[in-house]
């Protein structure tokens, strides 16, 4: 112990018994799912190839990719109308927003699922409201189509867009906005060449953890496509509790992390990861 | 600056964001107190039967239960890796802790569904599918990562030198981080405890894979009825959890508040 506490620091015993249990249960099996990737059910790419050879697989993947873009672009847009009001509120005000998006935040995702699902229905309040109102004669297709699933989706992802963007906001010193204005600029000159480039890494950071957070979602997807909208994560989940089939959706899940690794590596090049998701902790 | 046009459109298009991000959640409420039997607006009569219903089946109860004995389990475990773990990373700190800590930050990051298979995968031939210890350890696995941000937050502001202080009046390593390290970050601590049992008590898609009949946690109970889309006690259901939330929030929010005046001081 004595001989080893000289080349190894003592910290590393208080962080192992959690690094060992990683490792053990959550390391190891994802690099088996990798492994499966290409040894199930034959040895060989056959799993890959099925990118080029199945329509439906492709027509999954893309609607997957397609859905997530639009989330995350409506998400950061509304985040960051957001985050810049709270940004220039009193404080009280700010702190008052700032509990509105972390009560949303917390409440269950099963609920909110629920009330979009009464909202959204054929004889949902929104269409029931639409009719009295007289705007629409025939009840808009909310559910089992791509719109429901984008609702939800959006209303999940705000928060998750929001935080990033407060963090990165909060740090910008706004005698630059000031000096800009004495200069001469209008408000929206210095909104458009000043602010929003200064806001860069806060964007990038929010619109990137948005999109790794939609790829693999679940619930909403499920419950509010009704089984129209089939995306990557519900696929796998009928391949593996309703087919059993491995190889497939072990080749979708290794797509899947390699693009989210990816994904993060980009953004550690922007910001320092731990301030992005220390974000909604505080 | 002067608050011209622009600021006051910003002003009034976040606010009515914020309610679109929180109103719609309360549409459970009206629901839950409908009379009928199947899911649907309350016609003028409120009956509180669902509520009834709710509170007396056995089923709902053994899943609000299980989900409090896997929450608080998970929360316990969690705070206690993720703790352990942050005041190791933090007395290392060295570029592989940094590695480390990426590293161990995963499971928090990794798609959820990813999460699932994995331990989907190693819980059949562990025996672990389908019982207390398999859900509390992938929750854990899931929710310390949590504890590990909030506590390293709160080691960030704490001073090194007041752990030397402590060593060189002759307390052992020990007794420091008993009585030295442990009382100031306290609110880290706190925070992280309450976001891994709010992971645990929310947690559906991992839970789907590795829990079938004997674990049937409450997110399960609400995604089955959800599924079946008829019985108004899945609306009861959600207003009580929705009314949880409040709570916890206002908690939390009250003693955040009162560790900030204290730090002010």
């Amino acid at each position: 112990m004595k001989t080893l506490g000289r080349y190894i620091s003592p910290g590393w015993f208080l962080v192992a018994p959690f690094l060992l249990l990683v490792a053990a249960f959550y390391l190891g099996p994802i690099l088996n799912i990798l492994w499966l990737s290409f040894t199930d059910p034959v040895p060989g790419v056959g799993n890959y190839r099925e990118l080029y050879e199945s329509d439906a697989l492709v027509r999954i993947i893309w609607t997957t990719v397609r859905v997530c873009i639009v989330t995350t672009v409506f998400s950061v847009l509304l985040g960051y109308v957001i985050a810049y009001a709270m940004v220039h509120a009193h404080e009280n005000k700010r702190n008052l927003m700032l509990g509105f998006v972390l009560v949303s935040f917390w409440i269950s995702i099963l609920v909110r699922t629920f009330s979009w699902l009464m909202l959204l229905g054929r004889n949902g309040l929104v269409n029931n409201a639409f009719e009295t109102i007289g705007i629409v004669s025939e009840p808009i297709a909310f559910m089992r189509n791509e719109l429901g699933v984008l609702i939800g989706m959006v209303h999940y992802m705000v928060p998750y867009a929001v935080l990033p963007l407060l963090v990165n906001m909060q740090t910008l010193d706004m005698r630059v906005m000031n000096a800009s204005r004495n200069l001469g600029a209008s408000g929206t000159q210095t909104f458009w060449r000043i602010y929003l480039p200064l806001t860069t890494p806060g964007l990038v950071a929010s619109t990137l953890l948005v999109f790794i957070l939609s790829l693999g979602f679940y619930v909403t997807p499920a419950v509010l496509g009704g089984g129209k909208v089939l995306m990557v994560a519900e696929y796998i989940y009928v391949q593996l509790l309703v087919t059993l089939q491995w190889g497939t959706a072990a080749m979708l899940a290794a797509l899947m992390l390699f693009g989210v690794l990816g994904l993060l590596y980009v953004m550690s090049r922007f910001m320092k990861l731990s301030t992005v998701f220390g974000g909604t902790a505080s | 600056m002067r608050s011209g046009l622009f600021a006051r459109f910003n002003r009034v298009g976040a606010w009515i964001l914020l309610l679109f991000l929180v109103t719609p959640a309360l549409v459970a409420i009206p629901v839950s107190l409908t009379p009928k039997r199947f899911l649907s607006m309350p016609g003028g009569e409120y009956s509180l039967r669902h509520f009834i219903a709710l509170f007396s089946s056995p089923e709902w109860l053994s899943s609000f239960f299980q989900s409090a004995v896997i929450g608080l389990s998970t929360s316990a475990l969690a705070t206690i890796l993720g703790t352990l773990c942050a005041i190791g990373l933090w007395r290392v700190s060295s570029k592989y802790s940094e590695v480390v800590r990426a590293f161990l930050l995963l499971p928090m990051i990794i798609p959820q569904i990813i999460s699932a298979m994995a331990f989907y995968r190693l819980w059949v031939p562990l025996g672990l599918l389908d019982t207390y210890p398999g859900m509390i350890l992938a929750h854990t696995i899931l929710a310390a990562p949590l504890v590990l941000i909030t506590v390293s937050a709160s080691l960030a502001n704490f001073d090194p030198k007041l752990e030397q202080a402590s060593r060189n009046l002759g307390a052992s390593s020990w007794v420091t981080m008993w009585r030295v390290i442990l009382p100031s970050i306290k609110p880290g601590v706190f925070a992280g405890a309450l976001f891994a049992f709010i992971l645990s008590w929310d947690e559906i898609v991992v839970t789907l894979f590795v829990s079938k009949f004997n674990i049937y946690t409450l997110p399960r109970r609400m995604w089955n009825g959800i599924r079946e889309n008829t019985d108004p006690t899945v609306a009861a259901a959600a207003v009580v959890l929705i009314a949880l939330t409040l709570i916890a929030f206002a908690v939390f929010a009250l003693v955040s508040r009162r560790n900030a005046r204290q730090s002010r001081t």
